[in-house]
């Protein structure tokens, strides 16, 4: 029987557990992606808004270890229930036609996870590690530019986006994203049990406007300041 | 029609075995799947060799017992049928058609195309079912007042014949579509309700020990299921699966 110490042991639990996670990433991800878009609408607005995230205690010191927990715990039990799901069935099928019944999303959750947990790494090359540098072991919490002539968000974000290269490898990364989203969305709802015929076909539609509008619009900042400063 | 058959042979759990190739000639289209490989070994047998081992029983669709991985899919190349429903019809002539047995590792294969499903017997035996005093004066269940939608939705996860397909053609060798089947056809009536939390949580806990894989929600098993169990029913097991953790 399964106990409540033995609950995360369980299949479903660890199912739902990876639901929720996957929620709490995409919560954040809209979050990420509307702070980001301000770069667009108002570097003003972008800089103050950063600097706000960049400062508060609340945000840096609860939100932001909560978020690293998610991304690792989502990234863990992913490989967790991967090697578990691959070792279920020792012997392969030597003629398969997984894509007559599944879609390619659906079974490759795991490619397309690594190629954006991979781009993480660059992303916290670019702009997280270099931003805890400065504020924690530079001891430079003001969020302005060297000369003080304002802050260096958007500076920095512009800066950022000047290698062609850099774009590109974001614009990739963000099609594994929307194409890792396409899936997860709609599963995170099933995970969790939320599903009934009336609302499923909602969910679907709901999982690709949010697969495809969000990463869009991470490559459509990237491409915009490339285009509009180089 | 003239038919080239790639199929596994295997002597038992332990031998390593291996895909072979057969010829079939002279198959009438009106065939089932199963008469055509009735065909084929009484050819094998006419020639001394060993028949292909396939489980099949009632014919029509309702015993669970066919089991055939053909060409890619449980149950081969149509929906909402089992392999003896299966007509030649659905191939060509000069096809190539190949022919596995389910591949889990808790289903092992006894002999060629035959696994060993007891492992769906042993989570019927963890709570697929209801505790009932049958000392002869038991309440008759039609004197139980029912919502029409429950009754319906508990007869469709009804169904379920066990066949196993769910857990072919996920990608994950889950079996969550089959638990779950039984979990709500039980849970959704007044009589299965009262032992529900025990239910869930002890054939989930088996599920687990029998060592099937985790449901990645690709909905393969719904889909191959002969009798189109809805994932409907796996999202119901979630829930149920929940609300039983907590309050148990």
């Amino acid at each position: 029987m399964a106990t409540k110490s033995g609950f995360l042991n369980t299949s479903v639990a660890k199912k739902v557990a990876m639901a929720l996670s996957g929620f709490f990433l995409m919560f954040f991800l809209l979050q990420h992606c509307s702070i980001n878009m301000l770069s667009v609408i108002s570097p003003d607005a972008f800089n103050e808004t950063s600097h706000f995230m960049g400062t508060n205690p609340l945000v840096q010191y609860m939100l932001q270890p909560v978020l690293i927990f998610g991304f690792i715990f989502h990234l863990i039990m992913g490989m967790v229930l991967e090697l578990k799901n691959r070792a279920a069935r020792a012997t392969n099928y030597a003629y398969s036609k997984p894509g007559n019944c599944s879609s390619w999303m659906s079974r490759n959750m795991i490619i397309t996870g690594i190629m954006v947990m991979l781009f993480l790494g660059l992303h916290f090359y670019d702009f997280w590690i270099p931003e805890i540098k400065t504020k924690f072991i530079d001891g430079d919490m003001s969020g302005m530019l060297a000369d003080g002539s304002g802050y260096r968000f958007y500076e920095e974000l512009i800066h950022k986006f000047a290698d062609s290269i850099r774009v590109v490898i974001y614009v990739l990364a963000f099609v594994f994203l929307s194409l890792h989203l396409m899936h997860g969305f709609q599963s995170a709802f099933q995970s969790v049990g939320f599903r009934k015929t009336t609302w499923t076909p909602i969910i679907q539609k709901l999982s690709m406007i949010y697969a495809v509008v969000i990463p869009a619009a991470f490559v459509f900042i990237a491409i915009y300041h490339h285009l509009a400063h180089h | 029609m003239n038919l080239t058959l790639k199929i596994w042979r295997q002597k038992n759990t332990a031998a390593k075995g291996e895909m072979k190739t057969y010829k079939v000639a002279d198959i009438s289209e009106d065939m089932s799947f199963l008469e055509m490989m009735d065909v084929l070994n009484e050819e094998l047998i006419t020639k001394g060799e060993d028949p292909v081992a396939f489980d099949h029983d009632c014919r029509e669709g309702i015993c669970g017992m066919c089991s055939m991985y053909i060409n890619g899919e449980p149950h081969g190349p149509d929906r909402g049928i089992t392999t003896c429903q299966l007509h030649m019809r659905k191939f060509k002539d000069g096809d190539t058609i190949h022919i596995e047995p389910w591949r889990a590792n808790a289903f092992p294969v006894l002999k060629d195309l035959v696994v060993d499903r007891s492992s769906f017997d042993r989570i019927i035996q963890a709570g697929g079912y209801i505790s009932v005093n049958t000392s002869g004066n038991s309440q008759d269940a039609n004197a139980i007042p029912i919502p029409k939608e429950n009754a319906d939705l508990a007869f469709d996860a009804a169904t379920c014949i066990g066949c196993g397909a769910c857990v072919a053609a996920c990608k994950n060798a889950s079996a969550m579509l089959f638990v779950s089947a039984k979990v709500s056809q039980l849970s959704l009536l007044p009589q299965g309700q009262v032992e529900a939390k025990d239910r869930v949580l002890n054939m989930i806990q088996q599920m687990d020990d029998e060592g099937f894989g985790n449901c990645t929600n690709t909905g393969a098993c719904a889909i191959e299921c002969p009798k189109e169990i809805s994932l409907d029913n796996i999202a119901r097991m979630n829930r149920e699966f929940l609300s039983a953790s907590i309050s148990k």
